[in-house]
């Protein structure tokens, strides 16, 4: 019997139309999870470093996390990893909604994708039932629209659907999977689908996940909903609304947006508007929302309403969550109304809503600077609106610019030239980021936006606090009941935390709390992608429910085998090493470990260097980033020790032969 | 017949605040698992979300007793210039829909308000809709009081309504003659 997981793996070959169902080896389960995890483990295994992302040989893995389908609130998320043709690295997108939990019910904890089929076709999982099935009649359909014309031809209005859009079946290098409220949208994981020509999986199940000790479980999940239920009536003081409550940013709810639009970047992620929000601004976007927000809406199993039904009129209904709601308004220079229009397309398409706005306004940016000129966009509308639905139009069906600009601002920039990368200043591992310009330097996130693989850094950040609290009171009263830090002793790196003088950043908190504070953070980001919970219950908010004193707890009543503290930390170690394998594996090293340059106005680079350093080694990594073959081993590593070792990535005395694979971009029309 | 004040367990349901996360769904389902919370799978929920998002429609509906046939019911409803099936609103597990069935047997389902010893304060969907979409309600309803049954008329019944009063004399008859006893010996 297994608990929490289900045991079986569905493989599938596009190429030759085989399906299995493979039992998975439950000790794998105690190693890695599940997950994100559990993804790495195989793609490390199956995926030689010079296998082409747009190659059949490349892997794309739809993981459910090993807690989802159980009562766990808000445990929910499907893991999606292959090779991103952007980045050239691991990507591992994850989405909510209700994908995951569906496809437990129907028997299986991740479907592994190889091949590619001959036509379009999507795969439709029903219990022991799988089926590879002609979608022809959806080509070129939205992703949305997708959804349902499948739900209709199955006649199972309960099937989950996962599915891409134009961009997906053109292979943008941002294209996203879209189901129905969620996404996965980061690393271009939409063009891996499209280039597999798997337009969409659909999935109906109805079978048991199992617990292994009910009470216990049922127990501690209570607690969470009502602990859940207190913070709602409680947010923290001293913060921004944002980071008060738990969920992911409640962008559907809130209406005050003076803190992204007066502190983010707008157009090509350039301006600082520090004057923009008024009183008539916050009317005029209030009454936009209230218009066009049906519905305040959830992911399976979570009482948090982080997503919104947006209905615009004249256009179809969508739905729509997080931060999508202000990048195409900002990278537009426009407002809400324009945002929210612009987004129900760009859903249907399936674009990223951080890249895709970014890489148009970057084109406009080109165009004003002369390195792009009237021809490059012959028929363009004159207002700036008006360019971006073209600009929209042409990137998803790689038309024209369109072809280049879908590569992504870092390739569209080495394909134009003429001054052209000096534009495409905002990407970290070649991939676009949020849209922020700061003054100092921080180095707490100076290391995560260095070295984090997620490449997404509401990915990454999350339980210690972004800025000190103004007064010393203020900050013991936030630690007081701070019962969610590993150790006491980070509760006085917040309290000794000052916004100026000697202890205030760069050089506070000092480096080894630093590396600290980003490994805890970066730990619980960890773990919630291999057991499948929603960042914004656990790794993500201030004083989540979740946190590493009781998921320990949590994982081995769902799964049924002994873990605590330690163990669930070293299992997070684990899954972190692993995926930083996988990329060095395919060329990733310190050098490219850097937010963009001009990220802060204040940089101070003997102590970058001194950050990276140290936290290299606390990381037990080399110099250049590279794991050490001792520490590979104390991870039961031994096979990622053994290749690295045969590679002469590592030597045996640990030192870097830095071998870069990745330097070059795919050949077009590859 | 005398009157009797009887207490009346309700749930009200307000589909306007129903996020559509169907922790109801799945939770009711982990309840009535044997052992208690042991598995999980909505499908053998006895209340289900009907939802339709880009619709707008979220209904929660409760399985009631189970119809033998279908019914007639196939109008439609337009409320809020939304349409729903009549089916929509219906607590039957019957042969025309399949929800409401243990996904192995078929057998129906019924939702009991979770009836447990100790007694719960409210069904544990109610307790996990922090959306407020479903209430618990306890009101008092006047009616014809019934006569208590003993244990033996309880199952006598049940045993009648499955196989009809005359079978049921009829075997009790010839049990009762194949133990030795006449029926007419017993009589006082």
């Amino acid at each position: 019997m297994r608990y929490a997981e289900t045991g079986f793996d569905l493989e599938v070959d596009l190429t030759r139309g085989n399906i299995e169902r493979v039992a998975t080896d439950p000790r794998l389960t105690r190693l890695h999870l599940g997950g994100l995890g559990i993804n790495a483990r195989i793609l490390w295994d199956r995926v030689p470093p010079e296998v082409e992302p747009f190659s059949p040989e490349n892997l794309l893995i739809f993981g459910a996390g090993l807690l989802v389908g159980t009562p766990a609130v808000g445990c929910n998320r499907t893991i999606v990893s292959t090779f991103s043709p952007q980045t050239r690295l691991m990507a591992y997108s994850i989405m909510g909604g209700f994908w995951a939990p569906e496809l437990k019910y129907a028997g299986y904890d991740r479907v592994i994708l190889r091949g590619r089929a001959a036509e379009l076709v999507y795969l439709w999982i029903h219990n022991d039932r799988v089926e590879i099935r002609d979608a022809a009649h959806l080509q070129g359909k939205g992703a949305v629209e997708t959804a349902e014309l499948i739900r209709q031809e199955l006649r199972e209005p309960k099937a989950q659907v996962a599915a891409i859009g134009l961009a997906g079946e053109n292979r943008v290098y941002f294209a996203s999977i879209e189901q129905g409220r969620s996404s996965a949208s980061r690393g271009g994981i939409g063009a891996v689908m499209g280039d597999k020509r798997l337009k969409a999986i659909a999935v109906r199940g109805t079978r048991d996940v199992h617990i292994a000790r009910p009470d216990i479980f049922l127990e501690l999940v209570s607690e969470v909903l009502q602990y859940i239920e207190v913070r709602r009536n409680h947010p923290i003081p001293g913060v921004m609304p944002i980071l008060a409550g738990l969920g992911s940013p409640q962008e559907m709810v809130v209406h005050d947006e003076k803190w992204h639009t007066e502190n983010f970047s707008w157009g090509n992620s350039r301006h600082r508007r520090k004057d923009f929000w008024t009183e008539e601004i916050e009317k005029k976007w209030t009454a936009t929302l209230e218009s066009m927000r049906t519905r305040l809406i959830s992911c399976h199993n979570c009482p948090m309403k982080c997503a919104a039904t947006i209905s615009v009129p004249g256009q179809p209904t969508y739905m729509m969550k997080c931060f999508s709601k202000l990048t195409y308004t900002m990278a537009a220079m426009s407002d809400l109304e324009f945002g929210l229009r612009i987004a129900q397309l760009a859903t249907e398409h399936g674009v990223d809503a951080f890249s895709a706005p970014q890489v148009m306004a970057f084109a406009l940016e080109l165009y004003e600077a002369g390195i792009l000129t009237d021809q490059d966009f012959p028929g363009m509308p004159a207002d700036n609106e008006g360019r971006f639905y073209w600009l929209l139009d042409r990137i998803v069906r790689r038309e024209g610019i369109g072809d280049v600009l879908a590569n992504g601002t870092h390739w569209a920039a080495r394909e134009i030239g003429r001054g052209a990368e000096e534009y495409a200043h905002n990407n970290i591992k070649k991939h676009e980021q949020l849209p922020l310009k700061l003054g100092m330097l921080n180095p707490i996130y100076f290391l995560m936006y260095s070295t984090g693989e997620k490449i997404n850094i509401t990915q990454i950040e999350g339980n210690f606090p972004q800025a000190p609290f103004a007064t010393r009171e203020e900050r013991e009263a936030f630690a007081r009941d701070w019962i969610h830090v590993p150790d006491e002793r980070f509760k006085q790196w917040f309290v000794d935390w000052e916004l100026r003088g000697e202890r205030s950043i760069p050089h506070y908190p000092p480096v080894d709390a630093t590396c600290e504070i980003v490994n805890w953070q970066e730990q619980m980001h960890y773990i919630d992608d291999s057991i499948g919970m929603c960042a914004g219950l656990s790794s993500f908010p201030l004083k989540p429910p979740y946190h590493i004193h009781n998921l320990p707890t949590l994982i081995s009543a769902g799964a049924g085998f002994d873990l605590d503290e330690a163990g669930l930390t070293q299992i997070a170690r684990r899954n972190r090493t692993l995926v930083r394998a996988v990329n060095i594996r395919r060329g990733l090293r310190r050098e490219d470990e850097k937010p963009p340059a001009d990220h802060w106005r204040k940089r101070f680079p003997e102590l970058e260097t001194r950050l990276l350093d140290e936290y290299y080694r606390y990381k037990g990594w080399n110099a250049d980033g590279i794991p050490t073959e001792e520490s590979l081993r104390e991870l039961s590593l031994d096979d990622v020790a053994d290749d690295f070792l045969q590679r002469g990535i590592l030597t045996a005395g640990g030192e870097a032969r830095g071998e870069a694979t990745s330097a070059q971009p795919p050949a077009p029309g590859e | 017949m005398s009157q009797k004040t009887r207490t009346i367990k309700t749930i009200r349901i307000d589909v306007d605040k129903c996020n559509g996360c169907r922790a109801c769904e799945l939770i009711c389902s982990a309840f009535h698992a044997v052992p208690r919370y042991s598995s999980n799978n909505p499908e053998r929920a006895r209340i289900r979300v009907l939802y339709d998002p880009l619709r707008d429609i979220y209904v929660p509906v409760y399985a009631g007793a189970y119809a033998a046939a279908e019914c007639a019911g196939r109008d439609r409803y337009t409320i809020d210039g939304k349409e729903y099936a009549e089916c929509a609103f219906c607590r039957a597990s019957c042969s025309s829909r399949d929800i409401f069935k243990e996904p192995d047997s078929g057998l129906p389902l019924k939702c009991d308000m979770c009836e447990a010893d100790p007694p719960l304060a409210e069904p544990m969907c109610v307790q996990w809709c922090l959306a407020e979409a479903l209430t618990y309600e306890e009101r008092q309803e006047e009616g014809a009081a019934e006569p208590a049954l003993g244990e033996i008329e309880i199952g006598l019944e049940a045993l009648a309504a499955r196989h009809g009063w005359q079978k049921l004399v009829d075997t009790v008859a010839r049990l009762a003659q194949k133990d030795g006893t006449p029926m007419d010996a017993a009589k006082p």
